[in-house]
């Protein structure tokens, strides 16, 4: 590849966000499969071809979802989950993030620490459910705990593979600057790590969702994870499917947020982002 | 001046990396050190960039022992390593946190018109092409106006093209406040080019093996009979360094000759 053509690599990629256009074309085209497929059930149930008990249209479901929301329900169960979510998320991640930061820059931490926290790692997280229940009680805590150790993972692993595999060669540049430990820090080491820190927080939070499901559904009185159960025990499918949509729309908005928050950190990879 | 004293170089695994180098550097000459792979020329200039230890005797840079890296010492590396998540503008003042910001960005501006980059400031390093990293690379080491410059080996993963007009932009640079400059590299024409001596050094354990003066003045027409005299001279000497390795084995001598 000849200079000028990594030249003018360089200058499509940089062109690029401009042209926006053919993208919006794209995020419509995967709204096709879904919404076709809810017209083509809408109107077998409508026409009698299909019974829609165990599998109710989308009307019925849109219908149950707006008496849920209408009845302030919706909000109740909808604000415990994200309560439950938010604290889980934040003490798992605090402490992932300060475990991986320990053991990936000191080998001592490592040999000492970080094989316990595999084998830990090794045992299904669902499993600690007895355990914390009876520790903590059957109320927020023993929930939060579970989300907490199920978020701690992907952000310890991702934290901790980051440091060791930050580029040597580039640290080697701070200290050509005489960069003291803490600029080191600052300057280099954490935009360093960023990238896949937050990565590893989008992981982190995705589990959070699925243990927030699993504390739930073993025993509250409050919480989508609730919902589910309760739709299932007064046999209403149509219940349960709008509190999985809710799940579905919860997770996607606080990806959404996580990456809208971090974003600006990462404008420097933008285009590799977007192969994502 | 910068002065090697029989400078030592020995890794944790007993390879002799340098032995024995002695050289002095007056203030404002540019070196090349020439050699194949293996010889210990970038051990050597890690050596002045205080990011290893030498293992036996000093380094001194103006009298002084240098054992870690120096404001007033400048390094350009053989990748550019940019800081990927810095613009153009904040790698080139990467070293002048301390000034005030209209400084930097008067200083900064400076040296990128210089490298051929004026109007890059906010580009991201990864929209530069290879030859330009390395020219904003040159433009965050010289910034600091720094009283030597080491440098190893930067134009090697560059096309000869781009490597010429680098080799312009340079000595342009170092014409501004005349530092010295010891430079690895393995490529002839490249020593020729921009130093005033080259250091010929041979291998196992890294050591020097000649001197040669470059007397040729700036700036050098690379097409001029005396230019490849002096490339003749130099290939000769590097030819003779790496034969005198293995003298009996004839076909080390052959592939020697494809050793850079």
């Amino acid at each position: 590849m000849s200079v000028l053509d990594i030249e003018a690599a360089a200058e499509q990629l940089v062109a690029r966000p401009a042209t926006g256009r053919p993208r919006y074309g794209l995020a419509i085209a995967g709204f096709v499969l879904p919404v076709l497929l809810a017209i083509i059930w809408e109107v077998l149930v409508a026409s009698g071809i299909a019974n829609g008990r165990l599998m109710p249209p989308p009307s019925v479901v849109g219908r149950t979802l707006w008496q849920l929301s209408a009845s302030g329900e919706l909000l109740t169960h909808a604000g415990a989950t994200l309560w439950r979510v938010g604290a889980g998320f934040g003490l798992g991640a605090l402490a992932g993030t300060l475990f991986g930061a320990v053991t990936g820059a000191l080998p001592f931490a490592r040999s000492l620490l970080d094989p316990t926290l595999q084998a830990l790692r090794a045992i299904p997280s669902i499993a600690w459910v007895p355990l914390f229940i009876l520790w903590l009680g059957i109320f927020e805590a023993s929930k939060v705990a579970l989300i907490a150790v199920g978020v701690f993972f992907p952000v310890y692993l991702g934290v901790a593979a980051a440091i060791q595999g930050i580029d040597r060669k580039i640290v080697e540049v701070g200290r050509v600057f005489r960069l003291s430990r803490l600029a080191m820090v600052r300057r280099v080491l954490l935009p360093a790590i960023l990238p896949s820190w937050i990565t590893s927080l989008r992981a982190g939070l995705g589990l959070g969702f699925m243990f927030v499901v699993a504390a739930e559904i073993m025993g509250a009185s409050e919480g989508l994870g609730y919902l589910l159960v309760d739709g299932q025990q007064l046999g209403r499918p149509d219940t349960i499917i709008a509190a999985i949509i809710s799940f579905a729309v919860l997770g996607k908005l606080a990806d959404g947020l996580l990456v809208a928050i971090t974003r600006p950190f990462l404008t420097w990879q933008d285009t590799a982002r977007d192969k994502l | 001046m910068l002065s090697f004293d029989q400078l030592f170089k020995t890794y944790a695994d007993g390879t002799r990396a340098l032995s024995a180098i002695t050289l002095d550097v007056r203030q404002g000459e540019i070196v090349a050190l020439l050699g194949g792979s293996g010889c210990g020329k970038t051990t050597l200039l890690r050596l002045v960039a205080g990011l290893d230890r030498p293992s036996a005797g000093a380094i001194r840079l103006d009298g002084e022992v240098i054992a870690e890296p120096r404001a007033d010492v400048g390094v350009i590396f053989q990748e550019p390593r940019l800081f990927p998540w810095l613009g153009v503008a904040e790698n080139v003042g990467f070293g002048l946190s301390h000034l005030s910001r209209f400084e930097r960005e008067g200083l900064v501006t400076n040296a990128l018109v210089r490298v051929g980059l004026g109007g890059y400031e906010k580009r991201w390093p990864r929209e530069l092409s290879g030859g330009q990293q390395q020219r904003v690379a040159i433009a965050r080491a010289l910034v600091t106006r720094p009283k030597l410059l080491l440098m190893d080996e930067p134009f090697s993963a560059l096309d000869a093209t781009t490597r010429a007009s680098l080799h312009g932009h340079l000595l342009a640079l170092w014409q501004e406040s005349r530092p010295t400059v010891v430079m690895v590299t393995h490529d002839v024409e490249e020593a020729v080019t921009l130093a005033d001596r080259i250091v010929v050094m041979q291998p196992k354990p890294g050591r020097i093996f000649d001197e040669l003066d470059n007397p040729l003045a700036r700036p050098r027409d690379r097409l001029s009979p005396a230019f490849e005299a002096a490339k003749r001279e130099a290939l000769r000497a590097l030819d003779r360094s790496l034969r005198d390795e293995a003298p009996r084995q004839e076909k080390a001598a052959e592939t020697a000759g494809m050793w850079w």
